[in-house]
């Protein structure tokens, strides 16, 4: 008999990525999928599903179980691939939709898979993390046009790799990372409003963990409090600070023995929280009528490294423009800044001046007493 | 000839733990009665201690004979590599090199060996005369002022730069002004922690699109807080930065100091002086490049050297002459006072003063010409490996060592560096170093092949290298489970990983295993 821990999830969103060639920004509606099919574009995803299964399928694990959702969603890459999959008891239309998503996640859930592994786009994380939260570990196989979300692998070939070494490892690492999504309609009309929706569970990608030789072993999750005792070490009395969302600023919360919202923006001051998932007319409000020093707290998304405009928008330009550069504190672990492999911060707050006066080196706290220097992109 | 690494296979010995060895009653060494003369003398010599500071429970050492002990401790040598059985250019950054036995020899001598560091200086002039005169050796190989030997590993020199800094800075009224040290993120790990430790706060500056930190980001963190720069040059990556003249001239324009970690400096003997750059204050492991052994974590010794502003604050006491015979000088009261006890490992700075002396000043630079061209032969044949890349510019030239990487080869085959690393202790070969810390290049192998390594032992270990290539393409799942010929199986990465785990204690030992 085959041990549950050996069986993982595959979700394909066959119409995922066809938006993207064909310049339609992602395929959130079945108006926009139609057109997308018009404009010839084609199903990606199962391409992009089959190479990575074919991997996991040739390593030591071609004993693993499979369990997905019937044809276009998982079953064809699935056999193609050369697995023999579980396939769900479930019926799906010719044009699948995020219901359908979210009823093959359930089931696998209930079936107890260890590991969900979705090929599609940011929308596709989102209906899985709608109905799974943080308690299965996810792969993503990049598909999406979309990818603002931190869980995916950076090729099919690494999401294979990280399925095996997952599998293969006993004391396999997990790390939560960010789900983000874009508002399409707008985004087509040129605006670009991206919100952080919650974390997911990704393995932990083995080249940023260090190696046992190396002599300094550092969890993800202790170097996280390192940074919060850093910071709670230098917050000062009287001084109002804005806290963006993010594990980073849940565990400086933690550090500071208050209950700081995971996604929203939170407002300290001496010792707690005065305000909770405040709006950016909410921060203006209150920083005008409290005279008093402020300044922002901002950790850069992993993987893509924003520090404003993705996520975390209640911090608008204009609260930006009047405190200043000076009041903003970054604040990330030496692994997350490692994941942007050399690319800079990005900054896209809707405004060019205040984009420009972000521009160029900014320290980042990393540790207890540990700082970098990082460039801001211009 | 170039000799091969098939058919190796490790000793595999069963051995216990030294203290779980023995049985009651049995003893190496039968240790006479002391003389009743003595004895009615001293009387009861416990009673001088404190009471509170009294065991109060027989202290439990192994009861073993000698004949089991030398079994052991052979048994546990022959299931260790290091450069006395292998060749090791795996040791990426730790500069392994040939000792020559010699100096072993000259160390074992009773004029070495049976010293002891209290006794009056007047009996010690020969041990202090080859301090003093190996201090001299080293101004002329760095253009520093002056030496102290009295920090006893790579880290604790580091550490006493930091220190150094921090005295300097409160000798002008600036050290709590003065906080910030200034490191990059490829100079060896101990530029970021030992300044910490020292109380400053520290700043990495992250490599560039060239492999090592613009200039502009340096000039971003330059401010009247500025204690200094600590850094390594080549970096880990074997890339020489060139900006390094023009950054310690920013650190001294903004009022720091600058301090050379000469860990890296087997390929510069001869070519470049660390006081001809500008730098305040430098380091080297005189176990490393200077060719006495590593030890294990033991008997190391660190070269600190300071510019003449800086001689006031070296460690006391600082060793010098007089005219007429050498003397210990504790009269120093700017001094950081005593990094080690006593005058630190005097054998290591033998070790190293033989060596200097036997190769002389062209031989220096000849060690560090051959180092360079060895370690350039062994990149340049590595480039023909599948799945093996050389961060950065692939054409231009390292200086001692190299970091690469095996991303294309992971990527393509699942996988790691880790992987192949253990696949090396098959062949009889050290397990490569992958990287320090922060870990910036995918899948990384770091190898540095010293002057001690020839063409033949170079070929030998390339072929090693690409035999593990192609398994990798070829077999990827064969290597998951290596090493199949080693002295130990693969051993649980979690382990590592989890302080519960680790015992640095016998004592801790049983009660965790529990």
């Amino acid at each position: 008999m085959k041990k549950i821990k050996s069986t993982f999830g595959l979700i394909v969103n066959p119409i995922s990525g066809m938006g993207g060639r064909v310049g339609l920004k992602g395929t959130d509606t079945s108006a926009i999928i139609a057109s997308a099919i018009a404009l010839g574009a084609k199903p990606e995803s199962t391409i992009r599903a089959t190479t990575c299964l074919k991997e996991i399928h040739s390593g030591l694990h071609a004993s693993l179980d499979v369990i997905c959702p019937p044809g276009i969603m998982g079953e064809k890459a699935a056999e193609e691939a050369g697995f023999s999959p579980t396939v769900l008891p479930m019926k799906i239309p010719d044009d699948t939709s995020a219901k359908d998503t979210r009823t093959a996640v359930e089931m696998m859930a209930n079936a107890k898979v260890s590991l969900i592994l979705f090929a599609g786009g940011d929308g596709t994380a989102r209906d899985i993390y709608s109905v799974i939260k943080d308690q299965i570990p996810v792969v993503g196989i990049p598909a999406g046009v979309k990818m603002h979300s931190a869980v995916y692998a950076t090729t099919p070939k690494s999401a294979a790799r990280l399925v095996t070494n997952y599998f293969a490892s006993s004391d396999a690492n997990l790390k939560d990372v960010e789900v983000m999504d874009i508002d399409e309609d707008a985004f087509r009309n040129g605006q670009l409003s991206a919100s952080l929706y919650g974390y997911m569970k990704v393995p932990f990608e083995r080249r940023y963990i260090q190696g046992a030789k190396s002599g300094g072993i550092e969890s993800d999750e202790s170097a996280m409090s390192a940074v919060a005792h850093e910071i709670s070490r230098r917050l000062e009395d009287d001084v109002l600070y804005i806290l963006g969302p993010g594990t980073t600023l849940k565990a400086i919360g933690n550090q500071l023995g208050v209950d700081k919202t995971l996604l929203g923006v939170d407002l300290f001051q001496d010792g707690k929280l005065i305000a909770e998932d405040v709006t950016n007319l909410q921060i203006e409000e209150i920083i005008a009528n409290c005279n008093k020093k402020v300044k922002i707290i901002v950790t850069p998304i992993g993987g893509q490294g924003h520090i404003f405009g993705r996520g975390n928008q209640q911090i608008s330009p204009s609260i930006i423009k009047r405190l200043g550069r000076e009041s903003v504190m970054i604040v990330a672990t030496t692994n997350k800044l490692a994941s942007l492999n050399g690319r800079p911060f990005l900054v896209d707050t809707g405004d060019p001046d205040v984009d420009q006066l972000l521009s160029g080196y900014i320290r980042v706290v990393t540790g207890i007493n540990m700082e970098s220097v990082y460039r801001v992109s211009d | 000839m170039t000799q091969s690494h098939d058919n190796y296979h490790a000793a595999r010995w069963n051995e216990p733990i030294i203290m779980e060895m023995g049985s009651e009653g049995q003893r190496g060494i039968l240790v006479d009665k002391t003389d009743q003369a003595i004895l009615e003398e001293i009387q009861n010599p416990l009673d001088s201690i404190p009471q509170s500071m009294l065991r109060s429970s027989e202290l439990k050492l192994p009861e073993i004979s000698q004949a089991q002990i030398l079994r052991h401790y052979i048994r546990l040598s022959q299931m260790t590599l290091g450069f006395d059985v292998t060749p090791d250019a795996s040791s990426g950054t730790c500069t392994m090199k040939y000792s020559p036995k010699v100096n072993e020899a000259i160390c074992r001598n009773a004029s070495v060996l049976e010293v002891h560091p209290l006794q009056n200086p007047s009996s010690l002039q020969g041990i202090l005369k080859i301090l003093f005169d190996f201090g001299e050796i080293m101004c002329e190989i760095s253009g520093m002022y002056k030496y102290s030997f009295q920090a006893s590993s790579g880290a604790q020199g580091i550490y006493t730069n930091a220190c150094l800094i921090r005295a300097y800075h409160e000798s002008n009224g600036e050290g709590d002004q003065r906080d910030e040290i200034i490191t990059t993120a490829f100079s060896h790990p101990a530029d970021a922690a030992t300044p910490s430790v020292a109380g400053f706060k520290v700043i990495t500056l992250m490599p560039g699109e060239n492999g090592y930190p613009d200039f502009q980001s340096l000039k971003s963190v330059l401010s009247e807080r500025t204690a200094g720069l600590m850094v390594t040059n080549p970096e880990d990556t074997g890339l020489f930065n060139p900006h390094i003249p023009a950054m310690v001239k920013a650190v001294q324009d903004a009022g720091g100091l600058c301090a050379y970690d000469q860990a890296n400096a087997n390929g510069l003997f001869g070519i470049v002086r660390a006081a001809d750059t500008g730098f305040d204050l430098c380091q080297f492991n005189l176990h490393k490049t200077f060719s006495a052994p590593h030890s294990a974590q033991g008997q190391g010794a660190a070269a600190v050297g300071v510019s003449e502003k800086l001689a006031k604050f070296l460690p006391a006491p600082v060793v010098d002459f007089n005219g007429a015979e050498y003397v210990l000088d504790y009269d120093r009261p700017e001094s950081i006072g005593k990094i080690r006890s006593f005058l630190g490992n005097v054998q290591t700075v033998i070790k190293a003063y033989a060596w200097v002396m036997s190769l002389g000043a062209d031989g220096l630079k000849s060690v560090s010409e051959t180092a360079v061209l060895n370690n350039n032969y062994l990149a340049s044949k590595l480039a023909e490996i599948k799945g093996l890349d050389l961060p950065w510019d692939r054409n231009l030239k390292r200086i001692e060592q190299v970091r690469y990487s095996w991303s294309q080869l992971c990527l393509d085959t699942g996988l790691s560096t880790t992987d192949l690393a253990r696949k090396m202790s098959d062949y009889g070969l050290q397990t490569y170093m992958e990287s320090h810390v922060p870990r910036l290049v995918d899948e990384p192998m770091t190898l540095e092949p010293t002057e001690s390594l020839s063409i033949d032992d170079l070929d030998a270990y390339v072929s090693v290298l690409k035999e593990i290539s192609d398994q990798a393409y070829s077999d990827p799942e064969s290597l998951k489970g290596a090493p199949y010929k080693s002295a130990s199986d693969q051993l649980p990465q979690n382990q590592f990983n989890d302080p519960e785990t680790w015992a640095m204690t016998w004592k801790a030992y049983k009660t965790k295993r529990q």
